[in-house]
């Protein structure tokens, strides 16, 4: 318990920083784009609305930076993520249509990828030396090149050409509304497709070769050989070095996971999928700042969250760690 | 100093042919190009000939010269940008790990930190409020993006580091009274060389990707060519559902490649670190001839003894033990 108490503190600690770091950019940077933004709304917009901008950026002129970041704080503390103008509602409510979407899209892609590239890479490290050896550099090639160029030929090749897969989109958007229905669900999952498998191509390497060159490691110990020589059957010696093969993946999911959403944001781009990474473009390119800074606070909790529940499994999974603490 | 010796590994040697050529293209791809990549005078939409080999885009400019010109942009920030990191990554690393106590509790929070921040979502803040001036400037993207990729490096050079510095060699200096900074950096530094290696390698992985994306999505300068800005263009005008698949297929290519040559060189770094690894690269027919099962016997560490092949570990001794 001490463990997830210290990653808690160190999340608590990130989470702060990014809070911060979003509190100061716009302050600091060269040509005070808060400003600038302000200044070419005058006119357009309500002064209300001008007031729910200036508090998404710690309120007004004459306060001093400090009381500034109080203010900020304040208000990200009641869950306002400050006012979206191109949307023109709060950035929190605008973020709950989106976010449902990319949590669904990336984590099923993530989860998949995960368990089925650690699996192959736990085959390839046993057979070592086999021809299954000549699959690693064609998954370093997929490995390499950019999520959004892999899932952009794909969408030419399967979807644009060969009609596989529907084109754009979460779902059925003509037909359909979204609501608990089979036609729906369906609707969903067909779309989810290709995204997902781009994904999953995308990332898959990484979690391959991690786990065949600590599975090949593994495979020297001991007590892989003592397994052998006691008669198990081969699956059962497999798994016993695969199982402490997995735990350094596991201890660099927080690197990882990190990565992955990175690459997989811009994915949604590609495939017009409604989510936050898609959100995300518009707001860049319309310089919605408040929407900009909201989404990166969002994705940063959950990206937080994520790396707790990869500290949790790894708990479960390494009794070594458990032993330290009760001691 | 041993002599050098020429890597057999074929991934090494691929990895080596690739990135040679991209760094030539690098230095010469402006000048080899021939048109000016921003000219417009072409007919649009060609697809790729003889003239204009990889075709041209809806605004009738030559693809072939873009990639060209492109290549330099694009190297530079990454190798701006993995230089950076790197360097960072060994300064506050070796430090946290040397030194030790306090400075390194605080040195190894503040990596940690980093490495939980989302990268991308990050560069994406930050670039969005450069002023558009900046944004063409390589050197400032190059700062930008080693900000976020140096807390991987960090980390593992603390623990190499931390490792290396309760070894022998290490303690005897200590005891004949050597001045910390050197033992640092006569006796513990050339020791993480192969492991800098790699982190250099990764780093400058990162920052291609996280660079081409940036330009993606359209937050570099676009008077600056690179591979994303190509890629840029190509989404903003529909290529891939209008099927010109010339527009965006070679600058994807060309960042896939250098890519696989980085990752592969960094296969050999790897195998060279950790001699299990290594055995893994003979091919079928070699370990034939060197009288080695096809498939590795379980339990034992695969070590080739035969001179002709690698003359480096002719003991008997397992070279992980010794």
């Amino acid at each position: 318990m001490r463990l997830i108490g210290h990653r808690l503190a160190l999340y608590a600690l990130t989470f702060w920083v990014a809070i911060t770091v979003n509190f100061l950019l716009p302050h600091f940077m060269p040509g005070n784009p808060i400003q600038t933004m302000i200044g070419k709304l005058t006119g357009t917009v309500t002064p209300a609305e001008i007031r729910a901008i200036r508090l998404s950026f710690g309120g007004g002129l004459n306060q001093s930076l400090l009381s500034q970041y109080f203010t900020y704080i304040g208000q990200l503390a009641h869950g306002n993520l400050g006012f979206s103008l191109t949307l023109s509602e709060n950035v929190s409510t605008a973020l709950r249509d989106y976010v449902p979407w990319t949590l669904g899209l990336i984590g099923v892609a993530t989860i998949i990828s995960f368990l089925v590239g650690t699996t192959c890479g736990a085959l390839l490290g046993w057979t070592r030396g086999s021809r299954l050896d000549s699959l690693i550099p064609t998954a370093t090639f997929f490995q390499a090149t950019p999520y959004f160029f892999l899932a952009t030929v794909m969408l030419l090749v399967f979807a644009s050409k060969l009609h596989w897969f529907p084109v754009l989109g979460a779902y059925n958007n003509l037909e359909l509304h979204p609501g608990w229905t089979w036609a729906f669900v369906l609707s969903v999952l067909r779309y989810g497709q290709l995204p997902v498998i781009s994904i999953v191509l995308s990332s898959i390497a990484g979690w391959m070769l991690g786990m065949r060159n600590m599975m090949i490691t593994m495979v020297a110990e001991d007590f892989v050989l003592m397994a052998i020589a006691m008669g198990l059957p081969k699956r059962k010696v497999i798994w016993a070095a695969a199982r402490n093969a997995v735990l350094p993946s596991i201890a660099n999911l927080s690197l990882a996971i990190g990565l992955v959403v990175s690459g997989a944001l811009i994915v949604e781009l590609v495939f017009n999928y409604p989510g936050v990474g898609d959100l995300l473009l518009n707001a860049v390119q319309s310089q919605d700042y408040p929407l900009i800074q909201g989404i990166f606070l969002c994705i940063t909790l959950t990206v937080l969250a994520a790396n707790l529940l990869a500290d949790v499994v790894y708990l479960i999974l390494d009794p070594r760690t458990r032993t330290e603490v009760s001691r | 100093m041993k002599s050098f010796r020429f890597p057999r590994s074929p991934k090494v040697i691929v990895g080596i042919i690739v990135l040679g050529f991209f760094v030539l293209l690098m230095i010469f791809g402006p000048y080899l190009a021939p048109f000016n990549p921003n000219n417009t005078s072409f007919a649009p939409n060609l697809t790729p000939s003889a003239h204009h080999w990889f075709g041209t885009t809806s605004l009738g400019q030559d693809i072939f010269s873009q990639t060209l010109v492109g290549a330099r942009a694009t190297m530079i920030v990454a190798g701006i940008a993995g230089l950076v990191a790197t360097t960072l990554s060994m300064v506050i690393g070796v430090a946290a790990g040397y030194l030790g106590g306090f400075t390194d509790d605080g040195l190894s929070l503040m990596s940690n930190v980093f490495l939980a921040l989302p990268g991308l979502p990050l560069l994406i803040v930050i670039d969005s409020y450069l002023p558009v001036n900046s944004r063409s400037n390589s050197l400032v993207i190059g700062l930008i993006i080693s900000l976020t990729g140096w807390a991987w490096g960090a980390r593992v050079l603390r623990a190499q580091t931390m490792s290396l510095r309760n070894r022998d060699f290490v303690e005897s200096s200590r005891i004949i009274g050597e001045k910390r900074i050197r033992i640092m950096f006569t006796e513990v530094a050339p020791n993480l060389l192969p492991i800098l290696a790699a982190s250099l390698l990764f780093t400058i992985l990162y920052s291609i990707g996280a660079y081409v994306t940036l330009a993606y999505i359209g937050l570099t300068s676009t008077s600056v060519w690179n591979w994303g800005t190509m890629l840029f263009w190509a989404q903003a005008n529909n290529a891939p559902l209008s099927g010109e698949w010339y527009w965006f297929v070679p600058p994807g290519i060309c960042i896939a490649l250098v890519g696989t040559s980085l990752a592969l060189l960094n296969f050999g770094i790897d195998e060279f670190i950790n001699p299990r690894l290594r055995a893994g690269g003979l091919s079928g027919r070699q370990r034939r001839r060197l009288g080695m099962p096809r498939r590795q016997r379980l339990g034992l560490t695969p070590v080739v003894r035969s001179v002709v092949t690698a003359p480096r570990i002719t003991t008997t001794q397992n070279p992980v033990t010794s």
